[in-house]
Parts: structure tokens; C-alpha cells; sequence
């Protein structure tokens, strides 16, 4: 479709496997994506990137579990989800029978439930991969999360590949609340990661005037949206420097086709929408139609041509 | 009280999904009109206006493609007909300054209708609508669909002040008799709606009320404890409007007696009155659905 408009081949990967547009939702701004059926050709997605799935049903936090903040929002909401069982018996089947792709974000609170998740998705239909929640902020732990930890990361992504179906490329999210991302990415490549995905919320804090104490029922919350924008596309491209052959999924805060050719040109092959959703629920396809419009004025044959292209020196063209 | 625990004995059936999905567009504006400490805007959405039904919300997205407030706020409509849907806004924070600034021509971006509707009333029924603040304006309708069906409708329409009532004019027209209470006497009775609410309940079959939290829940128990169905709509904030964002969540027992955290959204925002659980609204009870997985376990 957009070929056509644009001359723009818009085809990517995440893996090894091939995906028709580098447009995905992000993990928890899109639930499973039924919600969005209205609004979007789900098929036309790159993928649907789940909700974090656990193996068990988790109520989630009490409420209040938002605030907004300038440009972004800090939210709460502590994996609220049906636990793999749910995903396995109703979401994931509803989004194969309409030909979506899904990525499935799983996430746990010991190395051994990644990789249970893991198996169970082997071989499921409709499931593309897997990404690889290791830096959720609103855990028990808080802050001390796996992917704060280049050892517990690898760990959990080690076993992760180990346990999967060798079909499922499976990447790794990382946390920007972290020293050195790079070492952090290359324990997780090393431990067999195909690709990360970059990045998680960051850790915030908003307290009410009024009551004098923190809005969220849960104190902290992981802050999202155009805000941590030059954070995310800072941590895309210091990776992308220092492993230019490891694919990106790269997310924070991209609301148009503009701020996603930024991720591209720093050196994502795969972008995710997330918060703006909430904002304007068209906005997956939308950034889609305005990354290849974008492209093509720029005179890029292919996104592919476009990955990492701002690393190149000034005067090295297409 | 049976039922708050997921015993048997509850009143109300979960309101029905809505009939029709929503739709996003821009719409332009085209009626402003100020309604005491409120702005009235009606919005040339016929596509919005076919499917509304009273209960629903509408969505909207604040100041544009670049605006730095990103969430939608969520607004019960007030009317829909002739192609055109309208809702009552209370200004207080940014969002709904920008929106209550609005003029007539202007364009905005909107998702609607959202939400379950009220379920109808029993064949018969006597209804009693309740509507604290602008809320009263989302019984409009329902006192409109109500009355079109043969129910005797009776209103009640309470708020803070005289200037912070809502709709009383159109609810007038609709529903006999319409009591106002206000809290400091400056219109109607002094008092809370439960005033009125007491009084009116005898002989009532059903009860609909769209307000405040503590208002809800007021009314819900005093319908409860007389064995009166009621439905509620709740004011929950979201920021999506659409069910993908899991903050408008609230302790509701389902039709099967267990607890989950349900969306206002998607699940609302009409709930059984007799369902939500007023008492543990920002609590993990660890009776919720998958309050183990939390690390809650019983006492």
C-alpha cells in the first residue's frame, strides 16, 4: 500500500524474520490489541506488541495509577494482565484469526518464569517473538531491576533463548535507568538476545500540592511519552555505535513520522508507538504513512537504507 | 451486605456492551454555550450523534498535534440528535480550560461514543435519575429514552452552589418531580441528593445516577439496601478512553462473584451500583483477581 504512495520499501525484520512495516505498538500502550480494532488495520502493524504476559493473573496496583506531566505521563499500573493461560486461551488466538503478527512481551520475577513463558509460546500461532521485559519499573523490586544488572540480564536472557522456539527472534528491554547501557546491551547479545528493544519508562516521581504526597497509589511510576524522547535516542544510538550489527526496536516517545525517522537514523530497523495511543489511537498506521512520506523526501529508496544512516559522516550520502 | 464480599444477592445485571464501536474524528464546534460555572459545546459529529446512547463518553485530545498534554480527557454527552453530539465541561485543570475555551468553528479532535450505556429499565419501572454537578447532564438522555418508553421519571440534581447545578432546566422537562439540593442552601434544598434520594426512593424500580465518587456511592447503598437496582456512572480519570492505557481501573464484582480491577473505560463507565466496591476504591483487596500475583494474600 504505502509502496505504492511512496516508492518507499518499508519492509524490515525483527530477527530473522520478516515483518511488511516497521510501525509497532509498545509493550502495555496497546493491551492486546482489540481495543485498537477500530482504529487500525491490525494486520498492517509490524507487529502487536502484547501487554507483558506473567504466568499468573496479576490484579495490578490500586489506583491512582497516572499522572500526566509535561509532554509524557507517569503511570503505575503494575502489570495488570490475564497471566499466560488468558493470553494463550483468548488474546493470542483472537489476534491470529485476523492474520496479526504478535510480539509477545513476557515478564517475571525470577529467571525460571521467563523461561516457562518462554516454552509455552513455543510454536503458538500468530506469535512472531518475543520481547523480553527485564526493566519494567513498577515491580516489586522498584528500581533494582534485571536489566539494571548486566549479569541478572544475561541470565534471564540466556535462559529465555535456551527455552524458546529457535523460530521466535527474542529481544531484550532494556531500562535507560542504568550507568552504561552499552554493557548492559552486550550482556544481553552475548547471552543470545536477536535484538533490543530500547526503552523501558524511566523512573519518576509527581507529588499533589493539594494532598502533599505522592498522585500514584504507588508512589513511583515509569514516566513515558515525548519527554523521554532525547533519552531513548540517545540510548538507541549508543548502542547502535558500539554494535551496529545487533537490530533495534526503538521506542520513547514518538508521536509522528519525524520523530520515528530520528530512531531510524540513529539506528533502529523497527520502531514502537506507545504513549501517544493514548493520545490519538490511529497513531501506529498514521506514523507509518508519515515515516515513508519522510523517507521518501529524503530521497531513501528503502527504510533499510535509513538504519543508522546519522552515524555516517556529513557528506556520505545514499 | 450481601454481595460486597461475591456472595450471592446482587441487584443488577453488569450494564450490556455498547451496540455500536467508536469512531476518532475532528469535528468542528459548532455551539458554545456557558451553563452556570460550566460550558455547553455541541459538535457537528453525525457518525457520533447515530451511535450515541445515554451513558456514553467522548474522548477528546487537547490542543492539537503538538500540544504537551497528551491524554484524552473523557466527557459524558449531554445529547445527541440531528447530527449533532454535546457535552457539559467543568473547567479546573489545563485540559479542560483548553476545551471549555473552545469556539464555535474551531476543530477538534474527538473518539466516541465510549463506554457501556445504561441498561434499560425494568418493564414498568418508576425511575429515579440522580446527578451531582455536571454530572446530571449525562441523564438527559436516558431521562429523554426513559420517558419515550412509557417509565415515570423522577430527578434529583444536587451540587456544591447554585452555580455548580447542572441541566435542571432539561431534566425539568423531562421528569416529575425534580428536587435540587446544594450544599450551602443557595439554590433548592440544603443538603446532599440522599436528602431528596430518601424520599423519592419508595416505589422506585430502578435508579441511575452519574456524579461524584461519594455521591455514587451514597446513592448506590441507599438503593441497595432497599433492594433497588441502580447504575452507576462513574468519573474515573483515564488517559486513553479506550481501554489500552489499565489506570481508570476500579474494584468491581462480576457477574460470575468475583472481583476484578475493571476498566472504567471498556467495562464502564455504568456499573452495577451495588457491584463497585466504593469502600476499596484505591485499595488491593486481596480478594481482586490476581491480587496473589501482587503479594496480597488474605489476613
Amino acid at each position: 500500500m504505502t509502496v505504492v504512495e511512496t516508492g518507499v520499501d518499508m519492509r524490515t525484520a525483527l530477527g530473522a524474520v520478516e515483518i511488511p512495516g516497521p510501525v509497532l505498538t509498545a509493550s502495555g500502550c496497546s493491551a492486546f490489541g482489540q481495543e485498537l480494532e477500530p482504529f487500525v488495520d491490525l494486520t498492517a502493524l509490524g507487529a502487536v506488541v502484547t501487554k507483558s504476559v506473567q504466568l499468573r493473573p496479576r490484579s495490578g496496583r490500586p489506583t491512582p495509577r497516572m499522572a500526566e506531566t509535561p509532554s509524557g505521563m507517569l503511570n503505575s499500573i503494575g502489570l495488570q494482565g490475564p497471566g499466560i493461560d488468558g493470553l494463550l486461551a483468548e488474546d493470542l488466538p483472537w489476534l491470529a484469526e485476523r492474520g496479526a503478527r504478535a510480539f509477545v512481551s513476557i515478564a517475571g520475577t525470577r529467571v525460571e518464569d521467563f523461561a516457562e513463558l518462554a516454552e509455552r509460546l513455543r510454536g503458538v500461532p500468530g506469535v512472531l517473538g518475543l520481547e523480553v521485559n527485564i526493566s519494567c519499573p513498577n515491580v516489586e523490586s522498584r528500581g533494582e531491576v534485571f536489566a539494571c544488572d548486566p549479569v541478572a540480564a544475561s541470565d534471564v536472557l540466556s535462559a529465555v533463548r535456551a527455552a524458546a522456539d529457535p523460530a521466535q527472534p527474542v529481544y531484550a528491554k532494556l531500562s535507560p535507568d542504568v550507568t552504561d547501557i552499552v554493557s548492559v546491551a552486550r550482556a544481553v547479545r552475548d547471552a543470545g538476545a536477536d535484538g533490543l528493544s530500547m526503552i523501558n519508562t524511566l523512573l519518576g516521581l509527581v507529588i499533589d500540592p493539594d494532598t502533599m504526597r505522592p498522585v500514584l497509589g504507588g508512589v513511583t511510576g515509569g514516566l513515558s511519552g515525548p519527554a523521554i524522547r532525547p533519552v531513548a535516542l540517545r540510548c538507541v544510538w549508543q548502542v547502535h555505535a558500539a554494535m551496529p550489527e545487533v537490530p533495534i526496536l526503538g521506542m520513547g516517545g514518538i508521536r509522528n513520522g519525524l520523530d520515528a525517522l530520528q530512531f531510524v537514523l540513529a539506528g533502529a530497523s523497527a520502531v514502537s508507538v506507545g504513549t501517544a495511543v493514548f493520545n490519538d489511537p490511529s497513531a501506529p498506521v498514521r506514523i507509518h504513512d508519515e515515516l515513508a512520506a519522510v523517507l521518501a523526501a529524503r530521497g531513501f529508496a528503502s527504510l533499510s537504507d535509513a538504519v543508522g544512516h546519522a552515524h555516517r559522516p556529513a557528506g556520505v550520502e545514499r | 451486605m450481601t454481595g460486597r464480599n461475591g456472595h450471592a444477592g446482587h441487584v443488577t445485571e453488569p450494564a450490556p456492551k455498547p451496540a455500536h464501536p467508536p469512531v476518532q474524528r475532528e469535528v468542528e464546534v459548532v455551539g458554545r454555550r456557558p451553563v452556570n460555572a460550566y460550558v455547553e459545546l455541541s459538535l457537528a459529529a453525525p457518525e457520533i450523534a447515530e451511535r450515541a446512547e445515554p451513558g456514553q463518553f467522548l474522548a477528546f485530545a487537547i490542543g492539537g498535534e503538538t500540544s504537551a498534554l497528551l491524554l484524552r480527557r473523557s466527557i459524558a454527552i449531554a445529547g445527541a440528535g440531528d447530527g449533532v453530539v454535546s457535552v457539559v465541561v467543568a473547567p479546573h485543570g489545563p485540559g479542560s480550560t483548553w476545551l471549555a475555551g473552545l469556539r464555535v468553528g474551531e476543530r477538534v479532535d474527538v473518539v466516541g461514543p465510549l463506554g457501556r450505556p445504561f441498561p434499560a429499565a425494568p418493564a414498568g419501572a418508576r425511575a429515579l435519575l440522580v446527578g451531582g454537578g455536571y454530572g446530571a447532564a449525562a441523564l438527559v438522555g436516558l431521562a429523554a429514552r426513559l420517558r419515550s418508553q412509557g417509565h415515570e421519571v423522577a430527578a434529583v440534581a444536587g451540587a456544591a452552589s447554585a452555580d455548580r447545578l447542572c441541566s435542571v432546566a432539561e431534566l425539568s422537562a423531562l421528569a416529575a418531580p425534580v428536587e435540587v439540593t446544594t450544599d450551602d442552601g443557595s439554590a433548592g434544598r440544603t443538603g446532599r441528593v440522599t436528602v431528596a434520594v430518601d424520599e423519592l426512593l419508595t416505589g422506585v424500580g430502578v435508579v441511575y445516577a452519574c456524579g461524584p465518587m461519594a455521591m455514587l456511592r451514597a446513592v448506590a447503598d441507599a438503593a441497595t439496601a432497599l433492594g433497588i437496582p441502580s447504575y452507576v456512572a462513574v468519573e474515573e480519570s483515564m488517559a486513553c478512553g479506550i481501554g489500552v492505557c489499565m489506570t481508570c481501573v476500579l474494584p468491581v464484582v462480576g457477574e460470575d462473584g468475583r472481583t476484578r480491577f475493571s476498566r472504567s473505560c471498556v467495562e464502564g463507565p455504568v456499573f452495577g451500583g451495588d457491584r463497585v466496591r466504593f469502600d476499596d476504591v484505591g485499595k488491593l483487596p486481596h480478594d481482586v483477581v490476581g491480587a496473589d500475583a501482587m503479594g496480597v494474600v488474605a489476613p
